[in-house]
């Protein structure tokens, strides 16, 4: 029956790409206990790994949801000249290599181009810093919030809007008390996105940030270097708990999906 | 354009799922956007905008602009030896060459799969369902570790692929499995069951049907997800740093080279094939709205 | 006069809207824009509210010209078709927004918004969310918002649009007795005839964005100065080319002053009117009479009758237009 062909076929595949090497990461990361897995991720470097992820991921989310919130507007309630060419242009991190990425971002701000030249003549580095770092995960991330939103403003339609003005509610009060209320859901949703591909983000951040061990160095970077080294238990403890967050990462983005929602 | 190539390439590079992106339902009535013109308040659209250009300017225009132009800074002929180079050409080969084979397993695996679980029902579904979105979710450095135990040096299956192409096209295939699944599944799910039973009362059987009725209607989803796969793969770096071995002429692929170049100092070797990837993306970009110009106007 | 609109001109890209549009609304009327769709009635509400800017001509408030202003300083109430609730609030707090804008006390606030929802009879729903309520409530909670703030005048557009027939012809009653008791200078849009004589003071006919005719609905329906006018507000008939309406026809069984004879093609009892269709001179007409008129001709299909249009029926020339 050609159903249960199909079927075998699809899950032959899955099975083998996707289910046994997942699997076995995790079989293999607490294959020992859960000790040394807590002994890994508690070492200084992990730690300090986990905040410097931490602490890029939130900033380019912050900046990404500000003008990802700023733009969707402009894109759905505004009109002038060139929209196709910023809709565009949003949507060129998405075909961009992180590699190129980073190399994009050295040839500009590295010391010795032109504008990071003349920061760190001021005292500003932007390469293999925090900056830097920064930047590249808000290039990777950018259209994520933006989307999100973008569909919501559209069916929202702007006759709330409209009540408020006749209501005599200033642009910016329309903007607080009515928009952003309305677009709350998708908002989530856009920001959980963006926090996701913030935190896993290896290849441009591998350019950019010079991968300092105990400096520059994100999770991500971590489970590379460890590996490296030949540390797999902390290397695999470190992948195992990124998996876990893609996980509740996706349980998460299951549950705001906002087509789902009532 | 937006919503397709939002799951495109990079929106995958290390992230969660873009089949999750709400699609956009009908507008209102066109009396409201008529008015926004009045709503914009030409200051504050002004302002926004000369806000959002400087932004994107400063992140993403100018930094790409860079790459191009610096591969061509020293001359056509520097840009055609970097990219003509037997290392980055070989790479560029490898790189395209396994995205081809990539993009066509998926073209047929992805639509079975798509099928699947549109049309079969079973225990653990929607389970099934949620896991396919985990390659987007899951940051590539560790989509290659979790490829590398099972089919690696330490397989409990014995199986070594490691250090081969074949690891390439595998860790290639992880990370593209989601695409032409999601792009798939909309429209399956969308389609009209009255034609294939109008089909069925007509005498045809379930292949007859499957090729006249159900594929040129998925067709355009089929290929707008395959060029994204495409896309994809030939962009991906995480994945295939550990199992492939990165070894130049046989399994190194584009970003990888690049990466290498930027490491040893030859930034404008690295930004030629950098802007060839670029090229092909671009060109990836514009076959997939034409597709999709194709497919919209077939309904 | 609450509203001038002068000499008002809009077009949307390449189509004119509202051509040359003038009218005059007086302080406490109820006034209703008639006309079919696309003529340009809710583009003119939008003008006067102040959510469209028109291309020349201008807009009289309560003789302040609210030609430059924005909707927010022009203290209209507006009411749109599909209600525009704000969903993620509470029907109170949706009445209750335009005066926590103006930064009202709170008691102030309360004592209103109670007031309103009272006036309004959705007063057991003031904890509940919009999407909770009926389309008849929710539009009913529209009004009582665009009255908070006690606008000087009123805007409708097409209120009763979105709601099944039977809350339609309920609110539309339920609006008169409304205005009675709030006396603001209210707009209101609709393309339905009926609604606007059996609702409004006065109506102004538009259509293809010029003004018809404007009167009250007796005026308009007894006086029509057009054909559009006529058709557009009650059924016409037609007799030796002139148009009439078919209850200002008057039959005969024998031939009279000015008669024509015609011959009986049908007849539909509906109610107690009965429709009689005859075939008159080579073209078709028909004539509306009461059941006991009827019964007093006593006719059949194929019988002779007489047609006359009646004293005082109103006539106008058939033509273009």
């Amino acid at each position: 029956m050609a159903k249960y062909a199909l079927r075998l076929f699809a899950g032959i595949y899955l099975l083998f790409l996707l289910a046994l090497p997942v699997g076995l990461v995790f079989w293999r990361t607490f294959g020992s206990g859960i000790g040394p897995v807590i002994g890994s991720l508690s070492s200084p470097e992990a730690v300090h790994a986990l905040k410097v992820t931490i602490l890029v991921a939130l900033w380019a989310v912050a900046i990404n949801t500000v003008f990802g919130v700023g733009m969707a507007i402009l894109l759905v309630r505004r009109q002038f000249p060139g929209k196709r060419l910023l809709n565009a242009v949003i949507d060129l991190p998405l075909a961009v290599s992180p590699v190129v990425v980073g190399l994009a971002l050295i040839l500009v701000y590295g010391r010795y181009a032109p504008v990071g030249g003349w920061l760190e003549g001021h005292g500003i580095q932007i390469i293999f810093s925090m900056p830097g770092m920064i930047m590249a995960t808000v290039f990777v991330s950018l259209p994520l919030v933006v989307r999100a939103v973008e569909p919501v403003l559209v069916e929202m339609g702007d006759e709330q809007e409209q009540a408020a003005h006749t209501l005599g509610a200033s642009g910016s009060q329309t903007f607080r008390r009515i928009t952003i209320p309305g677009i709350r859901a998708a908002l989530a949703y856009g920001v959980v996105l963006c926090l996701a591909r913030a935190l896993g983000e290896y290849g441009a951040i591998a350019v950019v940030s010079g991968r300092l061990v105990g400096q520059t160095q994100t999770l991500t970077l971590f489970v590379d270097e460890r590996f490296q080294n030949f540390q797999e238990q902390d290397a695999f403890a470190a992948a195992t708990a990124l998996a876990l967050i893609a996980i509740i990462t996706l349980l998460l983005i299951k549950l705001l999906h906002p087509k789902d929602r009532a | 354009m937006s919503t397709e190539t939002a799951k495109a390439t990079g929106l995958a590079a290390d992230t969660p799922p873009p089949n999750a992106r709400p699609d956009a339902p009908e507008s209102p009535p066109s009396r409201a956007l008529r008015s926004a013109s009045l709503l914009a308040g030409n200051r504050g659209t002004g302002l926004g905008l000369g806000v959002s250009m400087v932004f994107l300017s400063v992140i993403v225009f100018i930094p790409l602009a860079a790459v191009v132009w610096r591969s061509g800074s020293e001359g056509p002929d520097t840009f055609w030896r970097a990219v003509h180079s037997p290392d980055a050409w070989a790479t560029l080969k490898l790189t395209v060459g396994a995205s081809v084979i990539v993009a066509l397993i998926n073209l047929v695996m992805g639509t079975l799969i798509a099928w699947v679980l549109v049309r079969d029902s079973f225990p653990g579904r929607s389970v099934v369902d949620v896991l396919i979105d985990l390659p987007f979710a899951l940051p590539t450095i560790v989509a290659g570790l979790v490829l590398l135990s099972l089919y690696g040096p330490t397989s409990p299956l014995g199986v070594d692929i490691a250090y081969s192409r074949i690891a390439v096209v595998v860790a290639l295939l992880f990370v593209t499995l989601p695409f032409v699944v999601r792009t798939v599944q909309p429209v399956l799910l969308e389609l009209d069951r009255d034609m294939e039973q109008a089909a069925a009362s007509l005498g045809a059987g379930p292949l007859v049907t499957f090729r006249r009725i159900i594929l040129p209607n998925i067709l355009p989803a089929m290929l707008s997800g395959t060029a994204l796969a495409f896309s994809r793969a030939i962009a991906e770096f995480g994945a295939t740093v550990l199992i492939s071995g990165n070894l130049p002429f046989q399994t190194q692929v584009a970003s990888v080279y690049i990466f290498g170049q930027i490491e040893t100092d030859n930034p404008t070797g690295a930004a030629a094939v950098a802007t060839v990837l670029l090229a092909v993306a671009l060109l990836v970009v514009v076959i997939l709205d034409l597709i999709q110009r194709w497919g919209a106007r077939h309904g | 006069m609450a509203i001038e609109v002068q000499n008002v001109t809009k077009t949307f890209g390449t189509t004119p809207v509202l051509r040359d549009v003038s009218i005059d609304v007086a302080s406490g009327s109820l006034t209703a824009l008639l006309g079919p769709s696309g003529g340009g009635k809710s583009t003119l509400l939008r003008v006067i509210a102040g959510l469209e800017d028109p291309d020349s001509g201008s807009v009289t408030i309560n003789g302040i010209d609210a030609t430059g202003l924005a909707p927010q300083r022009r203290n209209v109430g507006f009411v749109f078709q599909h209600y525009a609730a704000f969903k993620h609030m509470t029907v109170h707090d949706n009445v209750a927004f335009g005066l926590k804008i103006r930064k009202r006390p709170k008691a102030e606030i309360s004592r209103r918004v109670e007031e309103l929802l009272k006036l309004v009879h959705i007063e057991q729903f003031a904890d509940r969310y919009p999407a909770q309520l009926s389309g008849g409530q929710r539009q009913r909670m529209a009004l009582a918002r665009a009255l908070a703030v006690e606008p000087e005048v009123l805007l409708l557009d097409e209120p009763f649009g979105a709601l099944d027939a039977q809350v339609r012809k309920e609110l539309r009653a339920w609006l008169r007795r409304l205005h009675d008791e709030v006396h603001v200078t209210t707009v209101f849009v609709t393309h339905d005839q009926e609604e606007a004589i059996e609702v409004a003071d006065e109506i102004v006919v538009l259509a293809d964005g010029i003004v018809e005719q404007t009167g009250s609905p007796q005026e308009i329906y007894d006086n029509p100065d057009n054909p559009f006018v006529m058709h557009f507000l009650g059924p016409v008939t037609e007799i030796d080319g002139r148009l009439l309406r078919p209850h200002d026809i008057e039959l005969s069984a024998t031939p009279r002053p000015n008669s024509t004879s015609a011959t009986v093609t049908r007849i539909v009892r509906l109610g107690f009117e009965v429709r009689v269709e005859m075939s008159l001179e080579g073209s078709h007409t028909w004539a509306q009479i009461t059941r006991s008129a009827a019964d007093h001709l006593d006719l059949a299909t194929g019988d002779t009758v007489h047609v006359r249009p009646a004293a005082n029926a109103r006539l106008l020339p058939a033509g273009a237009r």
